[in-house]
């Protein structure tokens, strides 16, 4: 594409000064924290401050101690969380990186036009605020509010979507749903009723037996579940795992399943048709409280370890095994539904088959299964009633995706693009520390779709690729440096936790309720935004559930009592109704039935990879999150780039050494932007190979991810909606070998 | 008093927070470590076998660094920990050289150095940072002359092994398996 044709050319931001634009009017008051005794080392911390941490979505409570000086010393864990229980992760640890990285974004961003080139130019907020509440209000004019959207993952995304809906929109998406978890809730919430949510209601401290489908945690670094994973095998817990890969936990675990890529539909269909027949099911449980028992029965009739064998290459026996070893624990076994699960398409459908086996075995609302968490009831400070939109994005979907429990933000990036059979819809999008181009599949369609607005706003802490797109960027300061809303927990037990500046900013960069405040304000919309300053929106928050912003500077995390004793409400067989149609554990989904979806799940043969080609899975390192960490300067320390792992006996063929370079290409001809190290390892399937999710930076400005490793985002071209609720399954992509780079991409 | 660390590499997950909390807690530089991770996998697919470590300075008894060191810089504190006194060493790394467990680096202000067991918490009664952080509670820090320590109960209910035995430096971190 040449550079006349696009509206919006990708710009690596230039001429930002590192610039010591002080922070001029004191925002906060920086006395507040608690004041230490001084230390017996010299120079070590003179006072702590409370915080939760945005280095990934676990948002576990801590301090951040800074030496006398004022300066950020160390991020710890806060003892009274149940998120962390004291203790962080090596992102939380590694927080501190986030808040030096000298890379950050440091002034707003307005896009212009210089002798025919575009560029950025440092613009003042008031500036930038005009050029947003034009541009929002041109759309407003032309196509109506409904056409703006909000794309956003973090803390600060409320008060942009609160601003979003004072606009007229409604059309807030996290790519947290469509692109990972909502299957599961939707699957999960067709069997019991509700669903898993975050974090996860799963028991594992007091669980017997730990099923993990693809779920690797300590890799996936989720703090309270990696921490419990641990207590439970000291307790003499077993875990099974199912995974084509060697993962960290499938080395700790009893029973390692080495299944095949993409059947693990015929694996839990043969678990249940073993747990069934040979009478291992909870037969009270389900007596009591399910609905279509006999439906399952014959469902999974002729589902046999023998036939599951065939299609996963697990033996029967092992099958058999794993079966009998869940059910000897039952109640107290989980089969995790995971978290990242938007996989082949029929996502909800493998889903509700991981919330049937557990119903099975009774394990949901049973003390080492799924508890039931309880969340103080939070008032939020009043505001007007927000204006009712005349229409969402679901209204470009007609008849699809009918059990979507929250908006897509696959589905709305797909409706920006004009087609002859939808009008655009959107022509403004607000894009809030998410960055599209890592975390949507199939990034040719995402340019595509920019190419289409009017109007794309983003804000971020650092020049991520999405921000070179942007008409405007507005830095936003890390959480050390701000206020954000109140962490409202839903746990075993319910808290609440403060996170506040630990310094002022860092160069002219703000926080996120000060910028949608202030856009508020420029676009006539004040009144949505009725309090001061974020101290009094949430001191009076606080003040409702009997503490105050000034206890809560001094304790950081305050524990509430459980209003209801229903930890583990079917412990004893106690009468329960739930949330479905039939009030019953639905095995026989009537939901799911009405919206002419299959009420029973079925095993889907999913294509394999063509000769010399190999299933592309993704997952987590431990020390980063998405693609987000990949600049942290403590957290790159620790691993800097990935590697594509590989078989020996693929390496073989191949002639693939370890720590050789090389480009990946996928079945539709695309080759990754940038070349990727060899990992010639045992712990991957030889039909396989894997990457850690977040590298293969191509902006310039981000100098320490710039060029490292590759994204397997690049590679996802191929996308499996998932026709319940719209998920973007990525798992249906094949690479190869390419030992020279592809043709020059834009950008 | 005798300090010791003894890790559990069932329970160890290879997350490295411990090597992050040591950088911030002790100032480590951005591109050295005092403490690290280490992978190691036998067997072929799919009998496999992994074992993940996190390793630092053994703070041996009989520490070679020590013997080497032409300044006495390298020397044993309180309860056998092994420190590198920065304004002794003249930065000739005999030290760098004589340890086989590469423990030490050079650090940019032109001394040596490596893992302290974090001695200005033990000598509060804090445990390392590294051990303070670890999601897994993998690590155990303290007195292997207190039979009734956790590290002590530790050795004496689980295998063990140490690092490089042969080499005779009568090491003072520990792994569980």
């Amino acid at each position: 594409m040449s550079t006349s044709m696009n509206r919006r050319d990708f710009i690596k931001i230039a001429g930002v000064g590192a610039g010591s634009l002080a922070f001029a009017t004191p925002l906060f008051d920086f006395s507040k924290g608690e004041i230490l005794a001084p230390d017996a080392v010299p120079g070590m911390y003179a006072k702590r401050t409370p915080t939760y941490c945005e280095i990934c979505f676990w948002k576990c409570a801590g301090w951040v101690h800074t030496n006398e000086k004022g300066k950020i010393w160390k991020v710890t864990g806060h003892e009274d969380d149940p998120h962390s229980n004291g203790r962080l992760c090596p992102r939380g640890t590694g927080g501190v990186g986030m808040y030096n990285d000298e890379d950050r974004l440091k002034t707003p961003l307005i896009r212009t036009e210089v002798g025919g080139v575009q560029t950025f130019r440092e613009a003042s907020w008031d500036e930038a605020f005009t050029y947003i509440a034009d541009g929002l209000k041109k759309v407003a004019d032309e196509h109506g509010p409904e056409c703006t959207a909000l794309f956003t993952h973090g803390s600060g995304g409320k008060y942009f979507g609160d601003l979003l809906k004072a606009f007229g929109s409604s059309n807030i998406a996290a790519p947290s749903y469509a692109q990972c978890r909502g299957p599961r809730e939707v699957g999960f919430i067709a069997t019991y009723g509700e669903g898993v949510e975050s974090p996860e209601r799963v028991d594992i401290r007091d669980t017997r037996c730990l099923v993990l489908i693809g779920s690797h945690f300590g890799e996936n670094m989720h703090n309270g579940p990696v921490q419990e994973i641990a207590q439970a095998t000291s307790k003499g817990a077993s875990i099974i795992t199912v995974d084509p890969r060697f993962s960290t936990v499938a080395s700790k675990s009893k029973f390692w399943l080495p299944i095949k890529p993409a059947t693990d539909m015929a694996l839990l269909l043969a678990w249940m048709h073993v747990i069934i027949n040979e009478g291992l099911y909870d037969k009270d449980y389900i007596e009591k409280y399910a609905y279509g028992f006999e439906d399952l029965k014959t469902h999974v009739a002729q589902m046999t370890p023998e036939w599951a064998y065939g299609i996963t290459t697990i033996k029967p026996e092992t099958i058999r095994e794993t079966a009998r070893e869940m059910a000897n624990a039952s109640p107290r076994v989980i089969i995790h539904p995971g978290r990242h699960v938007t996989w082949y398409g029929d996502d909800t459908q493998r889903l509700r088959a991981v919330a049937m086996l557990n119903a099975l075995l009774g394990s949901w609302g049973r003390r080492g299964g799924y508890y039931y968490p309880e969340k103080v009831n939070f008032k939020k400070y009043p505001h007007p009633a927000f204006p009712k939109p005349a229409r969402t994005w679901k209204d470009a979907y007609p008849g699809k995706f009918k059990l979507a429990g929250l908006a897509l933000a696959s589905g709305i990036c797909d409706a920006t693009v004009p087609t002859t059979e939808r009008d655009c819809s959107f022509k403004a999008w607000i894009v809030n520390g998410t960055n599209l181009i890592h975390t949507l599949p199939n990034q040719a369609n995402t340019l595509k779709a920019i190419q289409a607005l009017d109007l794309m706003v983003v804000i971020d802490t650092m020049p991520m690729e999405i921000t070179g797109y942007a008409d405007v960027i507005l830095p936003e300061c890390t959480y050390l440096e701000r206020y954000d809303d109140i962490r409202v927990s839903k746990h075993r037990e319910p808290t609440i936790a403060l996170r506040m500046p630990a310094a002022p900013p860092k160069y002219n960069t703000k926080p996120a309720w000060w910028m949608a405040k202030g856009l508020a304000d420029k676009m006539g919309l004040g009144h949505f935004f009725p309090w001061e300053n974020i101290e009094e929106k949430l001191d009076w928050e606080l003040k409702q559930v009997g503490t105050s912003l000034e206890e809560m500077q001094r304790i950081g995390v305050k524990k509430y009592k459980r209003e209801y004793d229903d930890l583990y409400p079917m412990q004893d067989l106690e009468d329960f109704e739930f949330n479905t149609n039939t009030g019953k554990i639905e095995l026989y989904s009537t939901a799911m039935e009405d919206e002419g979806y299959d009420p029973l799940p079925k095993y889907k043969a999913h294509e394999e990879p063509p000769e010399g080609y190999y299933r592309l899975i993704y997952g987590r390192a431990p020390m980063h999150t998405f693609s987000r960490t990949a600049n942290n300067p403590n957290l790159t320390d620790l691993m800097d780039e990935n590697s594509v792992w590989v078989n020996p006996k693929v390496a073989k063929e191949w002639d693939l050494k370890n720590d050789q370079y090389l480009w990946l290409e996928n079945q539709d001809g695309v080759v990754s932007k940038t070349p990727i190290k060899v990992r010639v390892t045992e712990r991957i399937r030889y039909d396989s190979v894997y990457m850690v999710h977040g590298f293969g930076h191509t902006n310039k400005k981000l100098t320490r991810a710039h060029g490292r490793g590759a994204s397997d985002a690049d590679l996802i071209t191929r996308v499996h909606i998932d026709p319940v609720m719209g998920g973007t399954g990525m798992r249906g992509n094949f690479v190869t070998f390419r030992f020279e780079a592809g043709k020059e991409v834009s950008s | 008093m005798r300090y010791a660390m003894a890790v559990d590499t069932l329970k160890c997950v290879g997350c490295n927070d411990c090597v992050v909390a040591c950088q911030t807690e002790n100032d480590v530089p951005i591109g050295h470590c005092r403490d690290w991770i280490i992978e190691k996998t036998t067997g072929t697919y799919p009998n496999l076998q992994l074992e993940i470590r996190s390793e630092r300075c053994n703070h041996c008894a009989n520490a070679p660094c020590v013997r080497t060191c032409p300044t006495e810089a390298s020397h044993y504190a309180e309860g056998g920990i092994v420190l590198v006194e920065e304004n002794e060493c003249i930065g000739c790394k005999a030290c760098i050289t004589s340890c086989p467990y590469d423990a030490r680096y050079i650090h940019p202000e032109g001394y040596i150095d490596k893992c302290t067991f974090c001695i200005h918490r033990v000598e509060k009664g804090q445990n390392p940072a590294c051990v303070s952080v670890c999601p897994t509670h993998a690590m155990i820090f303290g007195d292997l002359d207190d039979p009734n320590s956790d590290i002590s109960r530790a050795m004496a209910t689980r295998k063990w092994k140490s690092l490089i035995p042969e080499a005779g430096t009568d090491p003072k971190v520990f792994y569980l398996i």
